[in-house]
């Protein structure tokens, strides 16, 4: 078995209203940092997993992403993949 | 109908399970039993309440890990006998997440945990979950993250079915359509963010949700 890292990223659809980044995005302009046109929030996940290949490795991320880690309706997902065998 | 048992899941963080019994077994006489998640037999259980609260903490999204509890699993079947089920604010959260209701619930638009009264259009009498005598409801909503959104492709879909159960008058939330309750095509699944297990006293604030607990007697 090889050793894969993921870094996967979740981000809300354009079309989707995202409060809490619009409230950061108040608290940045409060900061003082001026000039931010749009701040919206996402999610990192980063899995460590096993697959005999880098095939069976995107496989195993993909049905994470679609099936669990982000709900299509109103996320999108991207991931990168590393093989991290020494 | 002394013999019909309502099932109560209770999933680890759910908080409305216990009104739920008292709202049951305390104001209609109907009988209940809690059943844990980790449990898929639902042998015996006449219709199924997937309580509020915070279902495995909310983590990653409302919802979305109580969707892969075995008794999740084996609602499908459960659902396709016609029985009822109904999901309540975190309930109503795992139908959508798991599937059985379309669209999805996210935080409220002006991030503010809301624990209010609300105003209520009955929209659809599909299903026979809410007195059609009645225009409008008045029942209590409590959660940080009840905003209905579904796309216009989906509202169309809900519209053309007659799918939606319920609409805010006051939209507190920014759902999309006013949207706080829909059904699914054969109008055995009801999923709503308001409580109707909070109203069912009037010595308690109202007793609006009384029509829709009843009607889990029903059978679609």
């Amino acid at each position: 078995m090889n050793q894969f890292e993921a870094k996967v990223s979740i981000r809300l659809r354009p079309s989707v209203l995202d409060p809490a980044g619009e409230a950061i995005k108040s608290a940045a302009s409060k900061l003082g940092v001026e000039g931010i046109n749009s701040l919206r929030i996402g999610k990192l996940i980063e899995v460590n997993l096993e697959a005999k290949e880098e095939k069976e490795a995107k496989e195993k991320i993909e049905l994470l992403c679609d099936r669990l880690f982000a709900n299509k309706v109103i996320e999108d997902f991207d991931y990168d993949l590393k093989d991290v065998n020494e | 109908m002394s013999d019909f048992i309502v099932g109560i899941v209770v999933f680890p963080g759910s908080n409305c399970d216990r009104d739920m019994v008292w709202a049951l077994e305390g104001c209609l006489g109907i009988k209940t039993k809690f059943i844990w998640h980790e449990s898929s037999d639902i042998t015996g259980v006449d219709s199924i309440v997937l309580p509020g609260g915070f279902s495995f903490g909310d983590y990653l999204r409302c919802g979305a890990v109580a969707r892969f509890s075995p008794l999740i699993n084996s609602l499908n079947d459960f659902v396709k006998t016609g029985r009822r089920v109904i999901g309540i604010c975190n309930g109503f959260q795992i139908l959508t997440e798991s599937g059985f209701l379309p669209g999805v619930l996210t935080t409220n638009k002006n991030l503010d945990f809301i624990c209010n009264d609300t105003e209520l259009e009955i929209i659809t009498s599909k299903g026979n979950w809410f007195n059609s005598s009645n225009n409008k409801l008045k029942l209590p909503i409590a959660h940080g993250e009840g905003r209905y959104f579904c796309d216009e492709d989906t509202f169309k879909e809900l519209s053309d079915n007659d799918l939606i159960a319920l609409r805010y008058l006051n939209n507190p939330n920014g759902s999309s359509y006013d949207i706080a309750g829909v059904i699914n095509k054969k109008g055995n699944v009801l999923g709503l963010m308001p409580h109707p297990e909070r109203a069912c006293d009037s010595s308690l604030g109202g007793n609006d949700g009384l029509f829709t607990l009843k009607s889990l007697l029903e059978f679609s």
